[in-house]
């Protein structure tokens, strides 16, 4: 299975600029998810590379091969749409059929990787039916059947997902992870769903604005996101991020927070930037890392006493939302813990100083 | 529970019934039933004198009563029309005529459409240089008189040596249905989802693949619109059959023209009337077999897939 590789990409359209200078390189049998926000250029790096759009520059090579100025149908890709787009006056076999029909194959070979697709997608017996006969989850699969017979080595898929319902979608989510798991193709994916990106991604490209903000696996860019976008960007609920100025305490380095006068210990902070005294930080705080109610502990762990302005449940977990000073912190709780929870009832949250996230205030990035 | 149990018992105040006001008539409605009654007896008079006389004798229609009824009905001139009809010497009825318009109607309606509705595909799904120039040059010709180009035309087309031949007037039907027909394709089409193209463009690639296979298929309501329009036209058509037909392939209408209007001899009211109707009668037919999917195909702008 071929990588794909972006080489200093430019797309302009008209004076409008989506990617400046842009290179990726996805690796053979690579899921690599690209994430970011509505208008941050990833559909528009994908259509690139399927040849839908053109580069206005750049390099664009698939395996060993310049696909720059090759056509869509000759890249040797396979595509999956966000709205199926499955073609509604052919049937199933013939949406299937169809996606070879670029390809020249003999009878027997296009025969047996239909019967193939309909037989790994369990779409076997609604192969006579029309589009319009199916439901979102039937088309969805008829759809990456489609691109699967192509045998191709790059897949891609255009946020696939998004028009199907959260208890569909979570299994779809499911059955991809495993097709790519026993066909090994290379796959980029699309989506502004960061919990499709976590969940089936081998490594996850942030975009925002035209710009990779952070590549990694999927832990790394939890744990350590490269900048602020990108630590706001991902978690549910999101980071909390305080902004504080840096001091130096008896050779400590600490970030205080003005409006709640908590004084955060960095001292086991693994910086990779110098700290300078009264230098303006953004700390964040992952609302899982805190613990509740221990005051026994004493571990270095930041402690703060704030009062409960609401908190909301969701399932296996809850968020108790505590006011600090003008905004609101967002901690997770044992859901257990809920039910004694009362509106303005101080709270005990501490938080280990090891898990912390400090970013530079004027360039956001991870210090 | 007890609320469920009683309802059979009182059957009378099971549904409680609240008196809809009726809906009164407003006075623009009275405008607009006036305004359209008036229209509708404009053609409806002459076309009912045009029926009632073609099934008078001669003899009921010198009498100047246009508007009543036939005393005695007959279908004679209807035959006579049919197969005696002269225009000048020959006196074949107007029959040659309605095989020359058939003649003449299937080669422009497979050019016009043919044409047409590829230069539609092509300017709305794919990526020509120029496209929107072009779309607004083909505009502009829709608003060029016939009659300025006719004399132009005819000598370009007797250079491509089909002057007088069925296939000169289909390929100026073509020519000046191409500019209103290719706007209608290309609206058309332009509603197809865009991913749905980019499926088969990746799919596929080949022209005219996706078109046969995948945009034709989808262009049924749109098709029966431009047959309709079409027939309607070509069918109708005067000016091009005279004057790029010869003289074995006048259209009906040019037939019809020929023996209606004569200075000489007397006119036979009852069968020029019948033979106007029998003109009249084929695009009628077409449309009360195709209106329902004509009404389809003007409403329905978007597929869903």
């Amino acid at each position: 299975m071929p990588e794909v590789r972006f080489e200093h990409i430019v797309k302009r359209f008209g004076s409008f600029s989506v990617l400046e200078d842009l290179s990726l390189r996805v690796e053979d049998g690579e899921f690599l998810v690209l994430l970011g926000p509505s208008g941050c250029g990833k559909t528009t790096l994908l259509n690139l590379l399927a040849g839908l759009l053109d580069v206005t520059g750049g390099r664009i090579t698939i395996g060993d091969r310049d696909v720059t100025d090759i056509d869509p149908s000759q890249r040797g890709l396979a595509m999956v749409f966000q709205s199926y787009a499955l073609y509604p006056t052919k049937t199933v076999e013939g949406n299937l059929r169809f996606g070879l029909s670029a390809l020249k194959l003999d009878r027997a070979e296009i025969e047996r990787r239909v019967s193939w697709a309909a037989q790994l997608l369990q779409i076997e017996n609604m192969m006579g039916r029309k589009p319009s006969q199916l439901s979102g989850g039937q088309r969805q699969r008829v759809a990456i059947g489609r691109a699967l017979v192509k045998h191709a080595g790059v897949l891609l898929f255009d946020e696939p997902l998004s028009n199907l319902d959260a208890k569909l979608r979570t299994e779809m989510r499911l059955e991809i992870k495993k097709l790519h798991a026993s066909l090994h193709q290379t796959i980029v994916y699309v989506t502004h769903d960061q919990i499709e990106a976590m969940t089936m991604a081998t490594r996850i490209a942030v975009m925002d604005q035209g710009v990779i903000q952070q590549i990694g696996t999927p832990d790394e860019i939890y744990e350590k996101p490269a900048n602020l976008f990108v630590a706001r960007f991902i978690g549910a609920p999101a980071i909390n991020t305080f902004d504080a100025t840096l001091d130096m305490k008896a050779g400590r380095v600490v970030a205080r927070h003005a409006p709640t006068a908590i004084e955060i210990d960095l001292s086991r902070h693994d910086f990779r930037t110098k700290p300078e005294a009264g230098m303006p930080v953004v700390v964040g705080l992952r609302p899982e890392h805190f613990s509740v109610n221990d005051a026994s502990r004493d571990d270095g762990a930041v402690r703060m006493a704030l009062p409960v302005r609401y908190s909301e449940r969701t399932g296996s977990d809850a968020t108790a939302f505590l006011e600090a000073g003008d905004q609101l912190l967002a901690v997770r709780i044992e859901p257990s813990l809920m039910s004694g929870l009362r509106i303005g009832d101080t709270m005990v949250a501490s938080f280990p100083t090891d898990k912390l996230a400090v970013f530079d205030a004027r360039s956001g990035l991870r210090m | 529970m007890t609320a469920i149990s009683e309802v059979p018992a009182q059957p009378g105040r099971a549904a409680i019934l609240i008196p809809r006001r009726r809906r009164r008539i407003k006075g623009s409605s009275i405008a607009i039933f006036a305004f359209l009654t008036m229209v509708s007896l404009f053609v409806a008079i002459p076309l009912y004198v045009v029926i009632v006389t073609s099934f008078k004798p001669i003899g009921e229609i010198t009498l100047g009563q246009i508007f009543d009824l036939p005393v005695h009905w007959t279908i004679q001139p209807w035959m006579k029309a049919w197969n005696e009809l002269c225009t000048g010497l020959a006196c074949d009825g107007i029959k040659q005529g309605f095989f020359n318009s058939v003649m003449i109607l299937f080669p422009s309606l497979v050019l016009s459409i043919a044409i047409s509705s590829i230069t539609g595909y092509a300017l709305a799904l794919w990526n020509v240089r120029w496209a929107d120039g072009f779309l607004f040059v083909l505009f502009i010709c829709a608003f060029v008189p016939f009659q300025i180009i006719m004399i132009p035309l005819i000598i370009v087309v007797a250079s491509l040596g089909i002057f007088g031949t069925v296939w000169a007037i289909a390929l100026v039907h073509a020519v000046l249905s191409m500019p209103l027909l290719t706007l209608i394709f290309r609206n058309f089409y332009k509603d197809i989802p865009r991913e749905l193209i980019n499926a088969a463009i990746m799919d596929s690639g080949s022209f005219w693949k996706i078109f046969w296979e995948i945009v034709l298929p989808m262009s049924g309501n749109i098709m029966v619109v431009v047959l309709i329009l079409m027939i309607t036209t070509v069918w109708n058509d005067y000016l091009v059959g005279l004057t790029f037909g010869g003289i074995s392939t006048k259209p009906m209408t040019v037939i019809l023209a020929n023996s209606v209007i004569t200075s000489r001899g007397e006119a036979i009211y009852n069968v020029n009337m019948a033979a106007a109707l029998l003109t009249a009668v084929p695009p009628l037919v077409v449309y009360f077999a195709l209106g329902r999917f004509f009404v389809q195909g003007i409403t329905s702008g978007a597929i869903k897939g």
